[in-house]
């Protein structure tokens, strides 16, 4: 639906509305309007200010860790191999990790935070809110909130809380006040409309640190920008090791930061495919996925205009994903115009194959991965077998799985 | 272009008094029980009646009006429901002004001009879209001019003199002043900075402005009433509904009794309200 022409590049939105073909948007209360004015000017301001870059690339270097290892997965693609000799193809790409785990915190979200914490500086902002999922983007909001000296509350859902207890004890000891809530069905959207209203009530002397690449302009591409610095490493880190482009990159996607990072600086690079993995939850057929862009329609929620799980009245689904971080109904705008204009494929993967390529990661390469990076590599195993062996893939390892242990452990049906 | 929002603000400002406006959720607790009390409102003193389109991520309201909106969404309300309701009401008053209020995913999933045209068709006079800010107005705000129904748009504190007028410029019927920064169903601000706002936005405007957020209580009405064109209670009369609901959402008592009852009050607040003032 929507096919937009063919633009020249895909890296030059949004629009002076913040608009990706028809996604995007301000779709917020007036309260919080010429806050989000003002956070697009101090945006454009920081973004060309050398000081701002030098502080920004200060901290990514010597607090952060980056750059982060773009590792050849040698395990991992000698398993696939076996897989693609066993089926009679002889082939098997070589699979290849950007390390995000490594990043200080355990997760590409600090690179966003890092960003916006600078921003909120300059705007003189005296606190700090942000939601979180999975918790990784909370532990990250939480973690530059103490290197600032911000106080930071972050609403979490309550279901996330509970599946969670380990980034949330971080949280609570890095300064953080962790508010649960229970709206719906205590997940990442939930926490979402209830960090705006924290907002539209303190909107004065407070900073929105949103985790992912969504919500109203210019969000959206401040995020991204932040992020692509993930993108932006690999291709270059690529070039360096094999001597050329990968042929395929693949990315979770729930708000899709992660994935944007990666893909962005890959996007004018026609020969690369490009595949964004979408949580499948227990199937597409019924309503138990988060599945937005391949189940979902068009809509408007939390600022932006984005593909959505709704009903034929516009209401919003809860969904469901096994990992916390993918358990959103909508998606940023920006996927949503790639999936349209059909430069990204954007295709689903089950619980229960994140499940088994987060235990095969862990066994063949000794890294536990997070859930939603699970997802990518699930995607990684189907694919890469029937790749010739001189093909490469590299897989946007997001995050590390140690929060999720006490999950799988229940999925496996064991106490620890 | 009058529409019924105009007719009424121009009799009550020869009456000399502010509007007291009423908002109730539609479909909340249930259709039936949402009609009956909605046609209730006029009898009871209400002079506009905002009519709540439900959506399950309401995400500018507090929790009285997040858990109406839940309870009318579970009764199976809908916004085909919801524009049905006003056309039920319509058929016993052609008078009162309807305003329709909520969020624009519903709307934009109905289709926009489907749903001006059936709004219309409804008896609906206006619209109020929290999340349509002037920026987005090729959405909606401009379909809706040209179908003849009033765009009201919000004006907050954090609405600058430099920001009014583009917020004032495509609206109509009147302009709606939220109280304070935050949420509905929170505390009232300082009824003096809630003057100061309102003669602030008149001197940008010719349209009425009506003051909400926060005003639950007869003298409250009163005291706003004083200097603004109209005040809008919504938070109060959700709860008057839930006071009367069990923990299962049975009835203790007659819901619309007992909003008839609250709205009688504060429309003598609102009533008393110029005549406190020039005394």
């Amino acid at each position: 639906m929507n096919k937009p022409a063919m633009p020249n590049s895909f890296r030059t939105g949004p629009d002076e509305q913040g608009m990706f073909g028809i996604f995007g948007g301000r779709f917020v209360a007036e309260t919080l309007m010429p806050l989000i004015l003002d956070l697009e000017e101090q945006w454009n301001k920081a973004k060309t200010d050398p000081e701002f870059k030098a502080e920004l690339q200060n901290l990514s270097t010597h607090y952060a860790g980056r750059p982060s290892k773009l590792y050849f997965a040698e395990g991992l693609t000698k398993h696939l191999r076996e897989v693609s000799s066993a089926k009679g193809l002889g082939g098997g790409a070589k699979v290849y990790f950007k390390r995000e785990d490594l990043n200080h915190t355990g997760s590409h979200k600090i690179n966003n935070c890092l960003g916006q914490i600078l921003l909120a500086k300059r705007m003189g902002k005296k606190r700090i809110i942000a939601e979180t999922g999975a918790g990784q983007h909370g532990v990250a909001a939480a973690t530059v909130a103490a290197r600032f000296g911000y106080p930071c509350v972050v609403y979490m859902g309550a279901t996330d809380v509970a599946r969670q207890s380990p980034n949330v004890f971080r949280m609570k000891l890095l300064g953080a006040e962790v508010r649960p809530v229970t709206a719906g069905h205590g997940t990442l959207k939930d926490a979402m409309n209830e960090a705006l209203r924290d907002w539209v009530t303190n909107v004065e002397d407070t900073y929105y640190l949103i985790g992912t690449a969504a919500g109203p302009h210019p969000y959206p591409e401040l995020v991204r920008d932040f992020q692509s610095v993930i993108g932006t490493e690999a291709r270059a880190q690529m070039l360096e090791q094999e001597g050329r482009l990968p042929d395929v990159i693949i990315a979770a996607v729930g708000g899709g930061s992660n994935a944007i990072g990666l893909f962005h600086p890959f996007l004018d690079d026609s020969q690369v495919r490009i595949i964004g993995i979408e949580a499948g939850g227990r199937g597409l057929d019924g309503v138990e996925h988060c599945a937005s862009m391949n189940a979902g329609k068009p809509g408007v929620l939390h600022g932006n205009r984005t593909y959505l799980l709704q009903n034929a009245d516009g209401q919003i689904l809860d969904g469901h994903s096994i990992s916390a971080g993918l358990d959103y109904p909508g998606v940023g705008p920006e996927h949503s115009w790639l999936r349209d204009s059909g430069r990204v494929e954007y295709v689903p993967i089950l619980d229960d194959e994140a499940l088994e390529a987060f235990q095969l990661t862990t066994r063949v390469e000794g890294i536990i991965p997070a859930l939603e990076s699970a997802h990518a590599i699930a995607h990684a195993m189907k694919i890469a077998p029937s790749m010739d062996k001189d093909q490469i893939v590299i897989v946007n390892l997001s995050g590390r799985g140690d929060k999720d242990v006490h999950t799988v452990a229940k999925m496996l049906g064991m106490e620890i | 272009m009058t529409t019924r929002i105009d007719r009424r603000m121009a009799k009550l400002k020869s009456e000399g008094r502010p509007a007291l406006v009423t908002y109730i959720m539609g479909g909340d607790p249930d259709y039936d029980t949402a009609l009956s009390i909605m046609k209730g409102l006029p009898i009871a003193g209400s002079d506009i009646i905002e009519l709540g389109m439900p959506f399950s991520d309401p995400m500018a309201d507090g929790p009285a009006i997040q858990a109406a909106g839940l309870r009318a969404l579970k009764g199976g309300q809908t916004l085909a429901r919801t524009l049905k309701m006003a056309s039920e009401f319509r058929a016993s008053d052609d008078e009162t002004p309807i305003v329709l209020m909520g969020y624009y995913n519903p709307i934009y999933i109905y289709g926009v001009d489907r749903f001006l045209a059936d709004a219309k068709a409804s008896g609906i006079d206006g619209l109020i879209v929290v999340d349509l800010p002037p920026e987005m107005d090729e959405e909606l705000c401009i379909p809706a001019l040209n179908a003849g129904v009033n765009f009201i748009r919000l004006a907050t504190p954090t609405t600058d003199d430099k920001r009014l007028p583009k917020v004032l410029e495509n609206t109509s019927g009147f302009v709606y002043y939220v109280s304070m920064t935050g949420i509905t169903g929170s505390a009232l601000a300082d009824t003096a900075k809630v003057s100061a706002a309102v003669r602030r936005i008149k001197g940008h405007t010719a349209l009425p402005v009506c003051v909400g957020f926060g005003v639950k209580t007869a003298e409250q009405a009163r005291v706003i009433g004083a200097s603004a064109d109209g005040v809008v209670v919504g938070t109060a009369i959700v709860n008057a509904i839930a006071n009367v609901l069990g923990p299962k959402g049975e009835k203790t008592a007659d819901p619309a009794e007992a909003v008839a009852t609250l709205v009688s009050g504060l429309a003598q607040g609102v009533r008393s309200a110029r005549l406190a003032a020039t005394e």
